[in-house]
C-alpha cells in the first residue's frame, strides 16, 4: 500500500468515524438508561418481596411434618377422578405423583407470597424489566451499528450483550408461561452488577475488528456462545436456589428450625424438586447448542489459524466446560450422584464457563486475547 | 449406593426376562417390586454392579482344583474390572479426570504452542521447572497420563456402547412390558367408568396409540405401549460419534503435515519438501502425500486503523496469488485472506504472517553490483518494526581487490517518527520508511556447515566498518539513499519500492472431514437424546363388580416430565370421546387401596435419601 492510498483511506474513515461516534454515544446513553430502569425494577422486586404476605409461609413445614407422621398431605391424592355422581360429567383428570423418596412439597407461591399488593409490585417489576430489556437491546443494537459488525468484539460488548440475552431468556420463559417469576430479583441484581462492571472496568471505545475476527463463523460461534452462557447462567441461578431450598427442606424434615429470614425467602420459592428439575431442563436443553458452539469455533479456527484444535486456553476451557456439563448430565443418570452432588457439578461447570469468559481473557494469554479486554 | 440397595438389585429379579447381562440400572424398578418389569429398561444405562469377595468359589484339592479355582478367580476379576470400567460411575470419574487434567495445559506454557515461553518459564523456575518437565506438564495433551485418561475413557465408552446396543436391539425386538398390577402407583394416572365393553375400549385404545406412533400391543386385560425409542438411538449415535471424532483426530495427527513458506511479492512456491522453510509431519506421513501445486504471490495488501485508540490494528490482510494444480494445470487467481485459505484437495494454504522486504543493491569497490535483492525482514512489534540481515556471500571484492564477505545488520521502520524519536515504527503501513543499516566485513561463517538463520548475522569472524569518527558505521536510509562504505569499499543502496512478503502455511489435515461428520452426528444424537422423551402408557379396561367397565390409564417416563401427564391427558380425552363416562353410583366400591400409600415409581431426578 502506498502512502497516498493510506491518506485517502484515512479521509474516508474519518467521515465514517463521525457518524459511528454519534451512534456509539447513543449506545452508551441507552446502556446507562437501561441500568437506571433495571435499578427501578430492582426496587420493585424488593417491594414485592417485602410487601408480599407471609401468610402462606409454612406450607413446606406443614407438608414435611405431615409426611413424617404418615398422614395424607396436600400433595396430589390418588383418587378416582370424575367421581361424585353429579349429572355433569367431567372429562377424566390426570393425577400426578411425586417419585418415591422425593419429598412431597408444594411449590412456593412466588415472591409476592400470594399477596395482592406484593403481586402488583411484582408485575410492575416485570414491566420495568421488559422496558429495561428493550432499552438495553437498543443499546446493543446501536453499538452494533456504530461498529458495523456484530457487537461481540471485546469484553465490554460481550458483557452488555450477555446480560441482555440473559434477561431475554428469562422474559421468554415467562412469556412461555413457565414458572420462573421467582427468579426476577436474583437475575436483575446480577445483571446490574454485570452492566456496572461493563461500563466501569471493561469499557472499550467502539471499534472494528482485526482480520482474524472477520468471518461469518464468528457470528455463529460467538452468538451461540453468548446465548449458551446466558442460559447456563439462568440454570445456575436455579441450581443455587435449589441447594438452599433443599437444605431448608432437609432441616425441616429432620425437625430443625430454620431462621426467620431463610423461612421467609425460601418458603416462596418452588419446591427443591421443581428447582432441580428446572435447572436440569435448562442445562440439558442448551448443552447440544454448546456442543455446536465449540464445533463452530473449531471450524473458524481451522479457517483462521490453519488448525481446528490447538489447545489454546480458550479452546481448552470451552472443552473443560463441555466435559463438566457432560459430567453433570451423566451424574443425573447415575445412582448415588443425583440431587445435591449433581448440583455441585453443575455449579462447577458454570464456574468453568465464567472462568473461560473472564479468567482466560484477563489472566491467560492466548490467541483469543487479541479480542481485547 | 448403600448396601441395602445393592441387595435390592440382587434380589429383585423381575426384569431379567430380556436376557441382558447388564440388567436395567433403572432405579425405578428396584423400589417398586409390584410393578414388575413395567419400569424396566426405559434406558439402557448399565446397572451399578456389586462386588463379591471372591469369584473362585470352593476349591477342590489338588493341582487341577487349584488351577480351576485360579481360572475362575482370574476370569471373575477380569469381568469385574471390565464391568467397573464400563459402568456409569467410572465413566463419570474419568470424565472428571479429563476436565481436571486439561486445566494445567491452559495455565502452564506448552511446547506445542510456544517453545520460547516454555524455555523462559524453565529459566525462571529452576526448582519447579524440572518437576513440571518430569510430569509432562509442558506438553499436557500428549503426556502419558493425559493419554491414559482419554484412552481409558474411550475403552469405557466402547465397552458401554456395545452391550447397550445389543440391549437396545433386544428391546426393539421385544414388546413393551405388560401393565403393572396397580396402575395407580405410576407418576401419571387417570380413570373413569364407561358403558362401552372392555374389549371395545382396549381395541380403541390400541388403535389410538398405534395412530400416535406408539409401539402398542394387547397383553391380557390391558394395552401396553411405548414411544420415544429415538432417544436411545440418539444417545448411542452420540457416543459412537465421539469415537468417530477421536479416531479421525488420531488419524489426522498421524498423517498430517504442516509447512511454512515465506514468499516475497513476485516470487513463487512449488509444493515439494525442499521448498519449505520448515516442515512438520505426523509419524505416518509420506512425501508422496504432498499434493502437486504451485503458486506465485502477485501482491500483498494490508490496511490498518488510521485513528482512534486502536490505531494501527490491522483491518484487512490479503494476498493475491496465481496458482495452478498438478504438473501443468491452468493458472487460476485467488485472493487468500486470513479466514479464507486456498483449498487444494486435502491441503489448505493459509496466510499467517506478513512483513516488509526492502530491496537493496550492494556495489563493490569497483562499482559493480554484487547483490540486488528484496530482503525479507522479521517484524518485532505490531507496528512492524523489523529486523534482519543482509549477507553478501560471494562476488565481492574490496577496494584493494581482496575477496571478502559483507554483512549488514538491518532494522526497518515502515513509519519512522523522525529524528530524535525512538527507533521503533509508529504505524504498520509504509508512511515514512527508513532502513537502518550497520555494516560488517569478514567471514559470515556460512560455509562452516552449521545451519544459520537468514535473519541473523554471525559476527564472530566479522569486523565492523568504522565511520570517519571511528565509530561503527550505521546509517538511516530513506528510499533511494545510499550508504558509502569507508575507504572505497563499495556502497549499499535502499531502492525505492519496498516489497512486502507473506508467510504461507500449507497444511494437510486428512480425517478433518470425518471429524466434522462425527461432530455433527454428535450434535444430532445429543439433541435426540436430550429432547426426546421415552415413555410408556398402559390402558386397562375391565368389567367392574357392578358390570360397568372401568378404564384406567397410566403413564411412565424415563424422567419425571410434565409432558407425560400432559400426553396422558390428551390420550385419555380421545379415548373418553370413544368410551364416554357414566356417573358413579353412590355405593360404588372403592377400587383403590386406602392410604397410606406405598411409594410411587420414582423416575429420574428423584433423590433417595
Ligand atoms: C467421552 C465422554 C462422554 C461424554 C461426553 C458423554 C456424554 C453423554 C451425554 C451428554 C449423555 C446424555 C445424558 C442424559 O441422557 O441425560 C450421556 C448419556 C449416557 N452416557 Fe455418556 N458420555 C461419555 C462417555 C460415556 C461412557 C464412557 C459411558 C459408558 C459407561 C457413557 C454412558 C452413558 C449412558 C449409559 C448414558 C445414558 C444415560 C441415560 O439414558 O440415563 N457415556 N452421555
Amino acid at each position: 500500500m502506498t502512502l497516498a492510498a493510506a491518506t485517502d483511506l484515512s479521509a474516508a474513515t474519518d467521515l465514517a468515524a463521525a457518524t459511528n461516534e454519534h451512534l456509539a454515544n447513543v449506545s452508551n446513553t441507552l446502556i446507562y438508561s437501561a441500568m437506571a430502569v433495571y435499578t427501578l425494577a430492582f426496587f420493585a422486586y424488593i417491594a414485592e418481596w417485602l410487601l408480599g404476605s407471609r401468610s402462606k409461609v409454612g406450607r413446606t413445614a406443614a407438608a414435611l411434618t405431615a409426611d413424617k407422621e404418615g398422614k395424607k398431605t396436600a400433595a396430589p391424592a390418588v383418587t378416582v377422578q370424575n367421581a361424585g355422581g353429579t349429572a355433569v360429567l367431567e372429562r377424566p383428570k390426570v393425577v400426578t405423583r411425586a417419585a418415591a423418596g422425593a419429598r412431597d412439597v408444594p411449590d412456593g407461591p412466588g415472591a409476592h407470597g400470594g399477596d395482592v399488593q406484593g403481586d402488583l409490585y411484582g408485575r410492575i417489576a416485570i414491566s420495568l424489566t421488559v422496558l429495561a430489556f428493550l432499552i438495553a437491546f437498543g443499546g446493543v443494537l446501536a453499538r452494533a451499528l456504530s461498529v458495523q459488525r456484530a457487537p461481540w468484539g471485546n469484553m465490554y460488548e460481550f458483557n452488555i450483550t450477555f446480560s441482555t440475552v440473559a434477561v431475554g431468556v428469562y422474559l421468554a420463559l415467562l412469556a412461555m408461561k413457565k414458572n420462573v417469576r421467582w427468579m426476577g430479583l436474583f437475575l436483575v441484581t446480577t445483571v446490574l452488577l454485570d452492566l456496572g462492571l461493563a461500563v466501569t472496568v471493561l469499557y472499550t471505545a467502539s471499534d472494528q475488528l482485526v482480520p482474524a475476527l472477520h468471518s461469518y463463523w464468528l457470528y455463529i460461534h460467538v452468538s451461540t456462545a453468548i446465548f449458551c452462557g446466558a442460559v447456563f447462567y439462568v440454570g445456575a441461578v436455579g441450581t443455587i436456589l435449589y441447594l438452599f431450598k433443599d437444605s431448608y427442606e432437609n432441616k425441616l424434615a429432620t425437625g430443625g428450625k430454620p431462621g426467620r429470614f431463610a423461612t421467609s425467602v425460601l418458603e416462596r420459592l418452588p419446591a427443591s424438586a421443581s428447582l432441580d428439575k428446572f435447572s436440569y431442563r435448562v442445562n440439558a436443553a442448551v448443552f447440544p447448542l454448546w456442543t455446536f458452539t465449540i464445533i463452530a469455533g473449531a471450524i473458524w479456527a481451522g479457517d483462521a489459524w490453519g488448525r481446528y484444535w490447538g489447545w489454546d486456553p480458550k479452546e481448552t476451557w470451552s472443552f473443560i466446560t463441555w466435559v463438566a456439563y457432560a459430567c453433570y448430565l451423566h451424574a443425573r443418570a447415575t445412582a448415588g450422584w443425583k440431587g445435591r452432588k449433581a448440583a455441585y457439578i453443575a455449579l462447577a461447570a458454570f464456574a468453568c464457563w465464567l472462568f473461560n469468559y473472564y479468567g482466560v481473557n484477563i489472566f491467560v494469554t492466548g490467541k483469543h486475547s487479541y479480542a481485547g479486554v | 449406593m448403600s448396601t441395602k440397595r445393592d441387595t435390592d438389585v440382587r434380589t429383585e429379579g423381575g426384569n431379567g426376562d430380556r436376557g441382558d447381562r447388564n440388567g436395567t440400572g433403572d432405579t425405578a424398578v428396584r423400589d417398586a417390586g409390584d410393578l414388575g418389569a413395567a419400569g424396566a429398561q426405559l434406558s439402557t444405562a448399565p446397572r451399578e454392579t456389586f462386588m463379591p469377595g471372591s469369584f473362585g468359589g470352593a476349591r477342590t484339592p489338588g493341582a487341577t482344583g487349584w488351577l480351576a479355582w485360579t481360572g475362575r478367580e482370574v476370569i471373575g476379576w477380569a469381568r469385574w474390572i471390565w464391568r467397573q470400567l464400563t459402568s456409569m460411575r467410572v465413566a463419570l470419574i474419568l470424565l472428571f479426570l479429563l476436565s481436571l487434567g486439561a486445566i494445567p495445559g491452559s495455565l502452564i506454557p506448552q511446547s506445542g504452542t510456544d517453545e520460547t515461553k516454555v524455555a523462559d518459564f524453565q529459566a525462571r523456575h529452576t526448582t519447579i521447572g524440572p518437576i513440571y518437565e518430569k510430569l509432562g506438564l509442558f506438553h499436557v495433551y500428549s503426556s502419558a497420563w493425559f493419554s491414559a485418561i482419554y484412552i481409558l475413557l474411550f475403552i469405557s465408552l466402547i465397552g458401554c456402547i456395545v452391550p447397550r446396543t445389543w440391549q437396545f436391539v433386544g428391546q426393539l425386538r421385544g414388546r413393551p412390558p405388560r401393565a403393572p398390577r396397580l396402575l395407580t402407583r405410576l407418576p401419571a394416572y387417570t380413570t373413569w367408568r364407561t358403558e362401552a365393553g372392555p374389549e371395545e375400549v382396549r381395541e380403541e385404545a390400541l388403535k389410538l396409540l398405534k395412530k400416535r406412533r406408539f409401539r402398542a400391543h394387547l397383553d391380557g386385560d390391558a394395552v401396553a405401549a411405548e414411544k420415544g425409542y429415538l432417544r436411545e438411538v440418539g444417545n448411542l449415535a452420540f457416543h459412537i460419534a465421539l469415537i468417530v471424532m477421536l479416531v479421525a483426530f488420531a488419524w489426522g495427527q498421524l498423517f498430517k503435515s504442516e509447512g511454512n513458506k515465506l514468499i516475497v511479492e513476485g516470487d513463487g512456491f512449488a509444493n515439494t519438501l525442499t521448498q519449505y522453510d520448515d516442515f512438520k509431519s505426523g509419524s505416518l506421513f509420506d512425501t508422496d502425500d504432498l499434493e502437486p501445486f504451485s503458486f506465485v504471490l502477485e501482491d500483498f495488501e494490508g490496511t490498518y486503523e488510521e485513528t482512534g485508540p486502536n490505531k494501527g490494528t490491522p483491518r484487512t490482510y490479503q494476498a493475491k496469488v496465481d496458482y495452478s494444480v498438478g504438473a501443468d494445470g491452468a493458472e487460476q487467481k485467488k485472493t487468500v485472506k486470513v479466514n479464507e485459505p486456498l483449498d487444494i484437495d486435502d491441503s489448505k494454504v493459509y496466510l499467517t504472517a506478513h512483513g516488509y522486504a526492502p530491496v537493496v543493491t550492494v556495489r563493490d569497490g569497483k562499482g559493480d553490483i554484487v547483490y540486488q535483492q528484496a530482503v525479507p525482514l522479521l517484524p518485532l512489534d505490531s507496528n512492524v518494526t523489523s529486523t534482519g540481515a543482509i549477507k553478501v556471500m560471494d562476488g565481492y571484492q574490496d577496494a584493494k581487490g581482496k575477496q571478502e564477505q559483507l554483512g549488514f545488520q538491518a532494522f526497518f521502520l515502515p513509519a519512522y517518527g523522525g529524528d530524535g524519536t525512538a527507533v521503533v515504527s509508529q504505524f504498520p503501513a509504509l508512511l515514512n520508511p527508513v532502513l537502518n543499516l550497520a555494516a560488517y566485513h569478514g567471514d559470515l561463517g556460512v560455509d562452516a556447515g552449521l545451519p544459520q538463520s537468514v535473519y541473523q548475522l554471525e559476527k564472530k569472524n566479522m569486523k565492523e566498518f568504522k565511520n570517519s569518527k571511528g565509530e561503527q558505521l550505521r546509517e538511516n536510509l530513506k528510499p533511494g539513499e545510499t550508504m558509502r562504505l569507508p575507504n572505497g569499499a563499495g556502497s549499499i543502496t535502499f531502492e525505492k519500492g519496498v516489497k512486502e512478503w507473506a508467510n504461507f502455511q500449507v497444511t494437510r489435515q486428512p480425517g478433518a472431514g470425518w471429524a466434522l461428520a462425527g461432530a455433527f452426528g454428535a450434535i444430532f444424537g445429543l439433541a435426540a437424546s436430550l429432547f426426546i422423551q421415552r415413555r410408556r402408557v398402559w390402558v386397562r379396561a375391565v368389567t367392574g363388580p357392578d358390570g360397568v367397565t372401568v378404564v384406567e390409564m397410566a403413564g411412565l417416563g424415563r424422567s419425571e416430565s410434565a409432558k407425560v401427564p400432559e400426553e396422558l391427558g390428551v390420550l385419555a380425552g380421545r379415548l373418553y370421546d370413544m368410551a364416554p363416562g357414566v356417573p358413579d353410583t353412590p355405593d360404588q366400591p372403592q377400587n383403590e387401596p386406602p392410604t397410606p400409600e406405598p411409594p410411587a415409581v420414582p423416575a429420574e431426578g428423584a433423590e433417595t435419601k
